[in-house]
């Protein structure tokens, strides 16, 4: 099965990332705010059912792939 | 071998660049040092405290410290500071002890958004064995900083709970180059045997060379090291 974490800056976390992101935007004239950036892992998940493969990769986020003090984390099990 | 030399392991993850340093300015304070490969499963058996050094372990991915701490030698390390012995993080070894949850909170891209390299002013909180038996409390120093990501953060309740420990034991006086919380340069542990920082005390061990205020820092690990080896007879 294919899972795809986004891992985001929790709310309220300064994402100097995400301003420099937003400073740039604007200087290309773009009017946006709040640009916040994260990252995605994509991963194929030896599991029996998507269940299983939610379980798993709620793990590895647990674990590895986000680190609870400052991100926050959403699963998308597919196919 | 001589038992007042303090025998020290510098683990050298891949990516580690300081781990020469720290290997010089603790031989140059007396110290017995081995570079320990973070393959290594166990660490030397005499060993009285370990020094994780800074650099870029695994190229910062993930996040800083992220992949590290499942280096081999990190469960001895864990083990060690576990049986109450003396483990330094220095900048990545930092990162890296927080990752491992050995330390509380972790490290954040700089608030600048740029890269700092420049001496800081410091402020010392805590006076004690293992890491700041030579300073006093209240006393300045003067070492280098030179990180991306080296804004210490914790949520307010566990900021205000170190606190109330005693485990912030330095402190950025006046320019903090990072935007930690509270101006956390240091903290250390519950047991206060395990302790992290950002600046760089092994780049401070020569006033020629601009300060020697980071000598304070690893000689009290050393003293604490001697102290703690038993003296053959």
């Amino acid at each position: 099965l294919r899972a795809t974490v986004l891992v985001r800056p929790k709310q309220g976390i300064l994402d100097p990332q995400g301003q420099a992101v937003e400073d740039s935007l604007r200087h290309l004239g773009f009017a946006v705010a709040d640009a916040r950036v994260g990252r995605v892992i994509d991963l194929e998940v030896d599991a029996a059912d998507p269940g299983q493969a939610q379980a798993e990769v709620e793990r590895m986020c647990q674990e590895l792939l986000a680190n609870p003090l400052i991100e926050s984390y959403k699963i998308e099990i597919t196919g | 071998v001589i038992a007042d030399r303090p025998r020290v392991a510098v683990v050298a993850f891949p990516g580690s660049n300081d781990d020469y340093d720290a290997v010089w300015a603790l031989t140059a304070l007396g110290a017995e040092t081995t570079l320990l490969w973070h393959a290594s499963e166990r660490l030397p058996d005499d060993v009285g405290a370990v020094v994780l050094p800074g650099g870029f372990s695994y190229g910062d991915y993930l996040r800083c410290g992220a992949i590290a701490r499942f280096s081999p030698v990190m469960a001895a390390v864990a083990e060690f500071a576990a049986a109450g012995r003396p483990v330094l993080g220095i900048c990545n070894g930092f990162q890296i002890l927080c990752e491992a949850g050995l330390l509380p909170g972790v490290l954040r891209p700089n608030a600048s958004l740029s890269f700092v390299c420049r001496d800081v002013a410091l402020r010392v909180e805590l006076d004690a064995p293992p890491f700041t038996s030579r300073c006093t409390a209240g006393q300045r120093l003067v070492i280098p900083v030179k990180h991306g990501e080296g804004a210490w953060f914790a949520p307010p309740q566990l900021a205000r709970q170190l606190e109330r420990n005693g485990q912030i034991v330095l402190r950025y006086a006046g320019d903090n180059p990072n935007g930690s919380v509270d101006d956390v340069a240091g903290v250390v542990n519950e047991r206060g045997n395990v302790m992290g920082l950002m600046p760089h005390p092994e780049h401070a061990v020569d006033p020629l060379l601009g300060s020697g205020d980071g000598a304070l820092i690893l000689a009290s690990l050393l003293d604490a090291t001697r102290d703690a080896v038993p003296v053959p007879v």
